[in-house]
């Protein structure tokens, strides 16, 4: 899901005589992630410190004089670059206070844009289409200009990319209602030039947005019937192909336009799956096309949407998590979140909601605390230290930071791990717990696989427990402790991990069932897991004789004083009795329970399972119809409180197990009872289905039939007799 | 069969009234029960709990209690009056002021000598009960504070008085009370409140049951005045109270419309000897007061403010289940719905409603549509009040007739007689009493205009029958049809045929007459069945006629030798009629003819009507007796195999009357159970689960 949070004003805009212009050319990054370079449509920079919403140095041109291009940063020189006049760069630094005493340069050619991106030279862009870098330029300025373009092209927007070193400008013409597409590569210079494919309406595109992603670059443009379309050109294109290319597209949003066609709008990626459109109308409202809305491009669901009050100029622009979106009267600024939305949140196998959602929000890494860690560090650094000094009086060990048991890790003994890692969880703070953790698990982890004698069970289940961590994190954590035949912390895991992939998961099963029994019964696990399987098992001990009944297949056994028969007869006669016993140990189960609710995906789990053989795959479903019975049988009565396997995970699992070895079951003589109990519960589940459609059927005819009719007072019907 | 055009009548807001007392009559097997608006009603137990008589009621009348003395009834109310009844002629014999204020209860004592009423002023009067008369003896001791019931000890020495806040015991010879018994009052706020007895029951044991307002049941022992037990029943009142013959068992009726029985049984097996009243079973069959009750051989008969009376068979007295073992709730008066309460002008299609008060005269509606069975016609013109004719007098109407064209219509009440001539032309209605009537005609059980509507016949005393000549200008008496049996009981039921030839009446002792009208003298004596005759008809042009009996029972009877039966009611008879027809709990009140097919009966009661084609084969217990639904989803050329005489339709519940007009339009009068139950006033509050 993508949110849109409380935006606010970051300055008031300057009404424009003409009501198409904009009144802001272009807003740039500066060095500091916080600042905005705000150009004007007139004669104005403005450099804003965006979070505290004040200016904090401006710029003008003289009276008379026009800025033509925004104002960018180079990052490389720490100055601003404006062009006035069309063909009058100037270049000055933050302590400029005057722009008309700053560096001047008049060049040849009109020019367009100049283009500055991190990591990236500046890139002069003319108006007829040609490339210079800014600094080539500067040192001849009167150097010739040679035209690109044709005639009656006009640049309609522009951009550049830095990818992999290499630098591109990319713009868009049009010329007599069609429009093309230039790619430009700096160093060496090549230039690609592409035809998108006409809108059958005919209509222009109305805003375009490009991105890098996969080494290819992404072009996102908006039409006015709401279409958004995506054409990818790769950054290592076919280089030298001479002449016009078609630009293939793709449709990746039909946008609701409603009423007319989209006015002044625009459209940004924000990530591979969101688009922030600007300038639509929302769905649910009635009118207006002032809304700020983020799509989703995989589902084509809108995720969010906010009203923009005043008239929106179909601009918006977006740097780190910030849209930037002038409308009215001012330039709002809308931080947004976009989650990672995924098919398997949609529609596939999550465990157990109410488990779910104890974790989900934490379990995942945050990135901005990884990579921004720095900024939220300055002032939490000293509450941080003013608490662990606090801390430090009341405990009588001084207590050691992340980075020193870190280092203990490497060489200290197992007790003194688990009591340090201990004391770091228990006071660690939410926020950096999460980083610290799965450094402390993964260091675990890789001393206890380089040193096979030290294995630290109770540190590695206390940062397991502390819920931060994840598969992901960690990876070789489980198959440590299945290595280490730590199935309490193997329990723990498939609780508390929400991504343990398949092959793991068929690695865990495979073991379970595999132990002894012997073995399990000692491991202590889970209490309420365990418990849970207690009551199963003793439900039927008491062979489902709730209020005095007894099935008719106990008929024989179930008499005290019956002389008990030998069991190998009883077994054939009373092949359900059979059925009665678990065929697995009481904590084999609870850890077969465990792997039954851990969340998989069908594809990918049934490769996995055919590495089970052919005892393993009888004996566990064996264990699932004995379960099914279970619950089938009405006796016990499930505690809603307790971790259990639903009903649902059961029967997936058995059409799972039988799916990946169908043909070795069929074959097997073991499995032939097996199996003909599995068709009759199919069957009864068949019949049941049958006889629910039956009275669906009829309830629906009951449906069907008229409500009584209100019945006056007087009326003369028609009845017949037979 | 074919289709039917029905009149679906349901604004008949007929009111039964809510049933105040009740004494059953063990020799004769006779329930009387009284109404709040003072009718009197006998039930015969003996033949299918079938409603044998009704008294009218008055308004002036209000009844307490009713009391037999052998075979005489006997009633007291709060009027202060005590009145027997002439069960021959309907109406009250005599009545005779007490000088005691309004009279609460009326007992007798088992020897039918004496009769004590419980007074407002605080005194028990004793009263000798004479051949034809009853005569005041003497009063027992006056006490302070109304007597609101009376037991009498069977050994006829001492009477059992419930008053306010305590039970008066009184030694009949000396007239003394020997005994006070102090009756605790309820608990919380109704502390301050005088505890009503409401019931008392002394039995042979000296012990006294009694039932109060405070909604205890308690058992004393009348010897030494001490309380033996307590049983809390209710948080509202006990208002009944009623001891088997045997005394082995007591039962309570509650405002809560609940019945508590208790039974004088050892509490364990072992100690046989030691017996005590405990609380047994709990019959729920009311939503209102239970203000009657009695217990008898088999049942608990019960009836109260919800106006149904509920006979509760008691299931260990029956070996086998059978059809007296049901459940039976009367909600109609059988004899008033049979014509008492409605007449139906055929040629018309006029109704007649009865009410206590008045009459009210409507008009069907009609409609040129034609549909499709199961549509409802749009209507051209809706039902109409024509006319609301209201009594004179103080006496209830107990018996109307509107002629079949339309043009007569008359009604009596126990003291007089009142025939009016309708004119309708168009729109306009105009009525005009006949102003001279002759002096034999001054009361009717029954009255019943010819086809042709030129003569008028009145029930009068021991089973006779006036007959009246109409004319445009004047009535005029013309004969007394008598019967030979020389039986004194009242006509209920009267019918003529259509040629004007025959008149049928038949009277509560099971006797059909045949009168021949041309020669104004009986004809003969139908064939006496044992089951009293709940609706008769004579067919239009065959003359054959059709009596159904209380027990189910059809016969039909061949004319103009009516004493056999036809061919058809023969085989009927020899193969017995289907169990599912006999089972059946409500008598059939209404037979009607179809005048163009002489072997189709209309027959109904109150769930059901019922077309009899005695051209088709009867049903045998085997098949399936409502079977009409069966005969709908089959084709065409299945369907004549399965058809039987017996078509039944019950789309039509709570009926009051079905009849087949001339223009083969059926017209069907609901009184839905719903309606009434609506206008019932709010039961008590009762704490219900989530509420």
């Amino acid at each position: 899901m993508a949110t849109l949070f409380e935006g606010f004003t970051l300055c008031g805009l300057v009404q424009t005589s003409s009501a198409s212009d904009s009144a802001i050319q272009g807003i740039e990054l500066d060095g500091d992630s916080d600042h905005a370079v705000v150009t004007d449509s007139t004669r104005a920079v403005t450099l804003y410190k965006v979070s505290d919403q004040k200016p904090l140095g401006s710029w003008t041109v003289k009276q008379g004089q026009l800025l033509t291009c925004p104002a960018v940063f180079n990052f490389q020189t720490k100055e601003y670059v404006v062009v006035s006049d069309n063909k009058v760069i100037r270049v000055w630094k933050e302590e400029d206070l005057n722009l008309d005493k700053a560096f001047k340069a008049t060049v040849s050619a009109d020019v367009w844009r100049v283009h500055s991106a991190p990591g990236g030279e500046l890139v002069v862009l003319f108006q007829r289409g040609a490339v210079r870098l800014l600094d080539s330029l500067l040192s001849a300025p009167q150097q010739p200009i040679e035209g690109i373009l044709s005639e009656k092209e006009v640049i309609r927007w522009s951009t550049n990319i830095v990818a992999e070193k290499q630098h591109f400008v990319l713009f868009t013409t049009e010329q007599r209602g069609e429009h093309f597409l230039y790619v430009q590569r700096l160093n060496p210079n090549t230039l690609q030039k592409y035809r998108l494919e006409r809108e059958d309406s005919g209509a222009s595109p109305l805003s375009f947005s490009a991105s890098l992603r996969d080494k290819h670059i992404n072009l996102l443009y908006l039409y006015p019937n709401g279409c958004v379309y995506q054409s990818v050109v790769a950054v290592r294109g076919p280089v030298g192909l001479e002449g016009v290319q078609a630009l293939p597209r793709s449709l990746r949003l039909r946008l609701p336009v409603g009423e007319g066609e989209l006015g002044a709008a625009s459209a940004v990626a924000l990530d591979e799956a969101h688009v922030a459109v600007v300038g639509m109308p929302h769905p649910s409202a009635r009118t207006g096309k002032d809304f700020l809305c983020i799509w989703n491009t995989n589902f084509q669901t809108l995720q969010a949407g906010k009203e923009m009050v005043g008239r929106i100029r179909g601009q918006v622009w977006c740097y780190l998590g910030k849209l930037f979106v002038p409308h009215g009267k001012a330039l709002s600024v809308i931080p947004y979140e976009c989650q990672k939305s995924s098919l398997a949140s949609a529609l596939g196998k999550l465990r157990h909601p109410g488990i779910a959602v104890s974790k989900s929000s934490v379990a995942i890494p945050s990135w901005n605390t990884l990579l921004h860690g720095d900024q939220p560090q300055g002032p939490t650094k000293i509450v941080d230290t003013r608490k662990s000094k606090l801390r430090r009086k009341s405990q009588s060990a001084p207590a050691l930071t992340v980075d020193q048991v870190l280092e203990l890790i490497k060489t200290g003994p197992v007790e003194e791990v688990r009591r340090e890692v201990e004391a770091l969880v228990s006071r660690g703070d939410a926020q950096d717990l999460q980083l610290s953790v799965g450094r402390l698990a993964c260091q675990l982890v890789a001393r206890s696989q380089v040193e096979t004698a030290f294995y630290a069970p109770g540190a590695l289940a206390r940062l397991v427990q502390t819920q931060c961590l994840c598969h992901s994190m960690c990876p070789d954590l489980l198959l440590l402790a299945l290595e280490h035949k730590d199935y309490f912390l193997c329990q723990l895991c498939l609780q508390l991990f929400p991504d343990i992939p398949e092959v793991v998961t068929c690695a865990c099963l495979k073991t379970f069932i595999g132990v002894p029994d012997g073995d399990v019964e000692m491991v202590s696990l889970e209490p309420d897991s365990v418990s849970f399987m207690e009551g199963l098992v003793a439900a039927g001990a008491r062979g489902g004789q709730q209020n005095g009944f007894s099935p008719p297949l106990f008929e024989d056994s179930c008499d005290p004083h019956h002389q008990p028969k030998p069991p190998q007869h009883q077994d054939k006669k009373n092949p359900t009795l059979q059925l009665e016993v678990c065929p697995v140990g009481l904590h084999k189960a609870v850890l077969l329970n465990e792997v039954l609710q851990t969340p998989y995906s069908d594809n990918l789990l049934v490769p996995h399972l055919k590495d089970l053989n052919a005892p393993q795959v009888i004996l566990f479903l064996q264990y699932l119809q004995f379960i099914y019975l279970k619950y089938s049988q009405d006796v016990y009565t499930q505690t809603p409180v307790l971790r259990s396997p639903t009903m649902t995970q059961i029967i997936d699992w058995v059409c799972l197990l039988l799916d990946a070895h169908f043909t070795v079951l069929v074959m097997a003589p073991d499995a032939k009872g097996l199996l003909s109990n599995l068709q009759s519960f199919v069957k009864s589940q068949v019949k049941l289905f049958s006889e629910l459609g039956k009275i669906e059927g009829s309830l629906q005819e009951l449906h069907k039939m008229k409500p009584s009719k209100d019945i006056s007072q007087y009326s003369i019907e028609v009845i017949e007799l037979f | 069969m074919g289709e039917f055009k029905v009149h679906r009548v349901r604004f008949f807001d007929y009111m039964p009234t809510a049933i105040r007392a009740m004494a059953f009559n063990a020799h004769t097997e006779r329930l009387a029960l009284a109404r709040m608006d003072g009718s009197v009603e006998i039930f015969n137990f003996t033949d299918h709990y079938f409603q044998e008589k009704v008294i009218p009621g008055k308004d002036s009348r209000s009844i307490e209690s009713l009391c037999w003395v052998g075979g005489r009834l006997f009633s007291a109310g709060l009027n202060g009056e005590i009145a027997e009844y002439d069960l021959e002629n309907l109406r009250p014999k005599y009545s005779l002021e007490a000088y005691g204020g309004p009279i609460w209860t009326i007992i007798s004592n088992t020897q039918g000598t004496q009769l004590a009423i419980g007074c407002e002023d605080g005194t028990v009067k004793l009263f000798e009960v004479l051949e034809e008369h009853i005569q005041f003896e003497r009063n027992l001791d006056r006490q302070k504070g109304r007597i609101i019931s009376l037991s009498w000890h069977p050994s006829g020495t001492h009477i059992a008085a419930g008053m306010m806040d305590m039970i008066r015991v009184f030694d009949v010879p000396t007239g003394h009370a020997v005994q006070r018994l102090l009756v605790d009052r309820g608990f919380g706020g109704s502390k301050s409140r005088e505890t009503v007895v409401w019931s008392v029951a002394f039995l042979s044991d000296h012990t006294v049951v009694s039932g109060d307002s405070a909604g205890k049941v308690q058992v004393w022992d009348g010897h030494t005045g001490t309380l033996v037990k307590t049983h809390l029943v209710t948080k509202w009142d006990v208002l009944a109270l009623s001891v088997s013959k045997d005394e082995s068992s007591v039962v309570a009726g509650t405002s809560e419309g609940t019945v508590i029985q208790f039974q004088f049984i050892a509490p364990t097996l072992h100690q046989q000897q030691d017996k005590e009243w405990v609380r047994t079973r709990t019959f729920k069959n009311h939503t209102h007061d239970v203000r009657a009750l009695a217990e008898i051989e088999t049942a608990i008969v019960s009836g109260g403010m919800d106006t149904h009376l509920v006979v509760r068979p008691l299931l260990e007295k029956f070996d086998e289940k059978s059809h007296a073992s049901g459940l039976r709730k009367i909600h109609f008066p059988h004899v008033i719905a049979n014509n008492i309460n409605l007449s139906c002008a055929k040629k018309a299609g006029l109704l007649l409603f009865q009410f206590p008060g008045q009459l009210e005269l409507w008009r069907l509606g009609d409609s040129d549509e034609h549909g499709k069975p199961g549509d409802r016609l749009p209507l051209k013109r809706k039902p109409e009040k024509l006319l609301l004719l209201k009594r004179k007098g103080e006496d209830h109407i107990c018996c109307s007739a509107l002629s079949s064209c339309g043009g007569w219509l008359a009604y009596s009440t126990v003291s007089s007689v009142r025939i009016y001539r309708l004119q309708t032309d168009n729109n306009n209605i105009s009525i005009t009493k006949v102003s001279k009537l002759p002096k034999a005609l001054h009361s009717a059980h029954q009255l019943c205009f010819s086809s042709d509507s030129s003569k008028m016949f009145a029930a009068s005393s021991q089973s006779s029958v006036l007959v009246i000549a109409l004319t445009q200008s004047e009535c005029k008496y013309v004969h007394t049809l008598k019967p030979k049996s020389g039986s004194r009981q009242p006509i209920h039921l009267m019918t003529t045929s259509g040629d004007g030839k025959w008149l049928a009446a038949a009277n509560s002792d099971c006797e059909i007459h045949v009168y021949n009208l041309q020669k104004l003298k009986l004809h003969c004596i139908v064939p006496v069945y044992g089951s009293c005759p709940s609706a008769m008809g004579i067919h239009p042009t065959t003359n054959n006629m059709t009596v159904v009996h209380a027990d189910q029972q059809v016969n039909t009877m061949p004319s103009p030798h009516i004493k056999q039966y036809t061919d058809w009611s023969r085989k009927l008879q020899k193969q017995g009629l289907h169990n599912v027809w006999l089972d059946r709990d409500t008598p059939v009140t209404h037979v009607t003819f179809n005048s163009k097919n002489p072997n189709q009966v209309v027959l109904h009661d109150m769930h059901m009507f019922c077309i009899i084609d005695q051209s088709l084969p009867l049903p045998d217990q085997k098949t399936q007796f409502y079977n009409q639904m069966t005969l709908r989803s089959l084709s065409e050329q299945e369907r004549p195999s399965h058809l039987h005489a017996f078509k039944i339709c019950k789309t039509f519940q709570d009926l009051l009357c079905v009849s087949l007009l001339d223009d083969q339009s059926l017209v069907v009068v609901e009184r839905p159970l719903l309606a009434i139950t609506s206008q019932l006033p709010a039961p008590v509050r009762q704490k219900k689960f989530a509420t």
